[in-house]
C-alpha cells in the first residue's frame, strides 16, 4: 500500500493570507473575531466573527477573472498558489493527468447566493448577473484550482458540512493510496458570512456574542462559561502526495497522513453521538498502526457549544481511556474561528506545524474548568511539547465524522 | 470607416470596458472571436446590454449577436419593438 506525504500546504484564515501568519496567531494564543464588515449585520445578536482581514485575490486572479468568483472560491485559489509554490510543485503535462483536487465546502458560493436572492426578492430587478451559477456552485473552488494549476486528474468537491475539508483530505489520500492519483491537492474553503447565512445560524441559538463587548473573547472552548460557536471564513489546502515519488524528488516531507477515519452517526440532525466518532479516531489509528498512547496532540473539533464540547472529551476519554489525561487538547477554533468547511483543513495544518516546531497551539479564552470538560486543554498558552504524532477531529452537523493522523515523517 | 452612430458608440464603450480592451480598437466589424469574447463573455456582455438599455434580450437574438455590428443590430430589433409597444 502507497504512504500519503504532506508536501505543501497554502492557508488563508482571519490572521490573512498565509500559512506563516496564521500560525504565528496561533501561537500567541490571540483571537482573530472581530466585527463583521463583509455584510450587513442588522438585527444581529451578534455581529461577529472571523473574517478574512482587507481580502485580495488579486495576486492570483485578474479583476476580470473575478467577476466569474465568489469570495470561497478566491480564497481556494490564494491557498493553492501558496501550496504548490511550499511544495516545489513543477509537473510534466504527462503528471498533471495524475494530480487532482478535492476540495470541500459546506456552502458554497454563499455570498453571491445572498446577493442574488436580494436582487430577485427585495430590490425585484428583473434580471440577475448571467454569472450566479457558476459563482455559487459548491464544486467551483475545485474546479478553478484545477483550472489555474492545469490538473487534470481526478477533482471532486465534498460537502459535509463541518467537516468537509477533512473529508477531503482523507478522501484524497485514499485516492493516492489506491494508486488512482500520484498527487493531490486538499482541503476545503467557505465564506459563510453572508446577512441570510448569519440570521439563519443565529435562528439555532449556537453563535456566540461578545464578551464584555469584546469579539475576540467571544469564543471559549471547554471553558465552563462557553456560549457557542463563532462563524469564520478561509481556506486551507494541503499538497499530498505519493510517498516515494516525493522521496525521489527530494521534496520536504511536512508530516505523513498517515490515517484517515470516516463514520457517520446515523443518529440526529445535529446533536454529535458518541460512539460513531470514537470509531472514526479508532479507524485512523488502526490504519495508521499507532496505538492511542503514542498521540501526544488532539486538534479538537471544538466548536464552543455546550454540546460539542462535553461529547467530545467523553469520545476522547472513550478512545484514550488513561491516555485521555495526558493529551494535550487545544480548539484552535477559539481563534481562526469554525470556518467551516475550511476549518478541517486549517487544524491539520495547525497539527502538521505542532509536529514541525515542537508546540502546540492553546485554546484561547479558557477561563474556568467544567467538570464535563476534565481534560487538558492547553489553556491561553501555546506550549512546548515534541509531538510525533497528532490526530485532527472534524464531527458535521449531520453526524458525520472524519479524522485524520498525522505523523512525524 | 463612417462614424459611428450613438448606440454603436456605447455598444463599443460597454465591450471594451467590460473586456478591457482600446475602444479605438474594436469596429463594427470585429467579432466576438476576434475580440477574445467567448460564451461567458458573451453572457456577462448580454447582461450588460440588458442593464443599460432596460431591455430584455430574447434567447433568438441573443444567439445572433457575435460581432458588434450583429449586437447593434439585435438591440435595434429589441429597442424598436419596445417603442412600438409603448407608444
Amino acid at each position: 500500500m502507497r504512504r500519503v506525504a504532506v508536501t505543501g500546504f497554502g492557508a488563508v484564515s482571519a490572521f490573512g493570507v498565509g500559512v506563516p501568519s496564521l500560525w504565528e496567531g496561533l501561537v500567541a494564543g490571540r483571537s482573530a473575531i472581530r466585527p463583521i464588515t463583509v455584510c450587513e449585520t442588522k438585527g444581529l445578536a451578534s455581529p461577529i466573527a472571523a473574517e478574512v482581514p482587507a481580502f485580495s485575490a488579486r495576486s492570483v486572479v485578474t479583476e476580470e477573472h473575478s467577476l466569474v468568483l465568489d469570495r470561497f472560491a478566491e480564497f481556494a485559489l490564494v491557498a493553492a498558489a501558496e501550496a504548490v509554490r511550499h511544495a516545489g510543485l513543477e509537473l510534466t503535462d504527462e503528471e498533471r493527468t495524475r494530480a487532482g483536487v478535492a476540495i470541500g465546502t459546506g456552502i458554497g458560493g454563499a455570498g453571491r447566493e445572498d446577493e442574488a436572492y436580494y436582487n430577485v426578492y427585495v430590490r425585484n430587478l428583473p434580471r440577475i448577473h448571467p454569472f450566479t451559477i457558476p459563482r455559487i456552485m459548491y464544486n467551483a473552488a475545485a474546479s478553478h484550482v484545477s483550472m489555474a494549476q492545469g490538473w487534470q486528474g481526478p477533482t471532486i468537491c465534498i460537502s459535509t458540512a463541518c467537516a468537509s475539508a477533512s473529508h477531503a483530505i482523507g478522501e484524497a489520500s485514499e485516492m493516492i493510496r489506491a494508486g488512482r492519483t500520484d498527487v493531490m491537492l486538499a482541503g476545503g474553503a467557505d465564506a459563510p458570512i453572508a446577512y441570510g447565512i448569519m440570521r439563519a445560524w443565529e435562528a439555532m441559538r449556537v453563535l456566540a456574542p461578545p464578551l464584555d463587548g469584546d469579539p475576540s473573547r467571544a469564543c471559549r472552548p471547554f471553558s465552563r462559561d462557553r456560549q457557542g460557536l463563532v462563524l469564520g471564513e478561509g481556506s486551507g489546502l494541503l499538497v499530498l502526495e505519493d510517498w516515494d515519488r516525493a522521496v525521489r524528488r527530494g521534496a520536504t516531507i511536512h508530516a505523513e497522513l498517515a490515517g484517515y477515519g470516516a463514520t457517520a452517526d446515523a443518529g440526529h440532525i445535529t446533536a454529535p453521538g458518541v460512539e460513531a466518532p470514537a470509531r472514526a479516531i479508532t479507524t485512523a489509528l488502526a490504519q495508521a498502526g499507532v496505538p492511542p498512547d503514542r498521540i501526544q496532540y488532539v486538534n479538537a473539533h471544538g466548536t464552543a457549544t455546550r454540546l460539542n464540547d462535553s461529547t467530545e472529551t467523553t469520545i476522547l476519554k472513550r478512545v484514550f481511556g488513561d491516555h485521555a489525561r495526558r493529551l494535550a487538547i487545544s480548539s484552535t477554533k477559539s481563534m481562526h474561528g469554525h470556518a467551516m468547511g475550511a476549518s478541517g483543513a486549517l487544524e491539520a495544518i495547525a497539527a502538521i506545524l505542532a509536529i514541525t516546531h515542537g508546540v502546540v497551539p492553546p485554546t484561547a479564552n479558557y477561563t474556568e474548568p467544567d467538570p464535563e470538560c476534565d481534560l487538558d486543554y492547553v489553556p491561553n498558552q501555546a506550549r512546548k511539547l515534541k509531538v510525533d504524532a497528532a490526530i485532527s477531529n472534524s464531527f458535521a452537523f449531520g453526524g458525520l465524522n472524519a479524522v485524520l493522523l498525522l505523523r512525524r515523517p | 470607416m463612417a462614424d459611428l452612430d450613438t448606440l454603436e458608440r456605447q455598444v463599443v464603450d460597454i465591450i471594451a470596458q467590460k473586456k478591457r480592451l482600446p475602444p479605438e480598437n474594436i469596429t463594427l466589424d470585429s467579432t466576438f472571436l476576434d475580440l477574445g469574447i467567448d460564451s461567458l463573455d458573451g453572457m456577462d456582455l448580454l447582461f450588460a446590454f440588458e442593464d443599460t438599455f432596460n431591455i430584455s434580450i430574447p434567447d433568438d437574438v441573443a444567439q445572433q449577436m457575435k460581432s458588434v455590428r450583429m449586437v447593434t443590430e439585435g438591440l435595434r430589433r429589441v429597442l424598436g419593438n419596445r417603442a412600438v409597444a409603448s407608444t
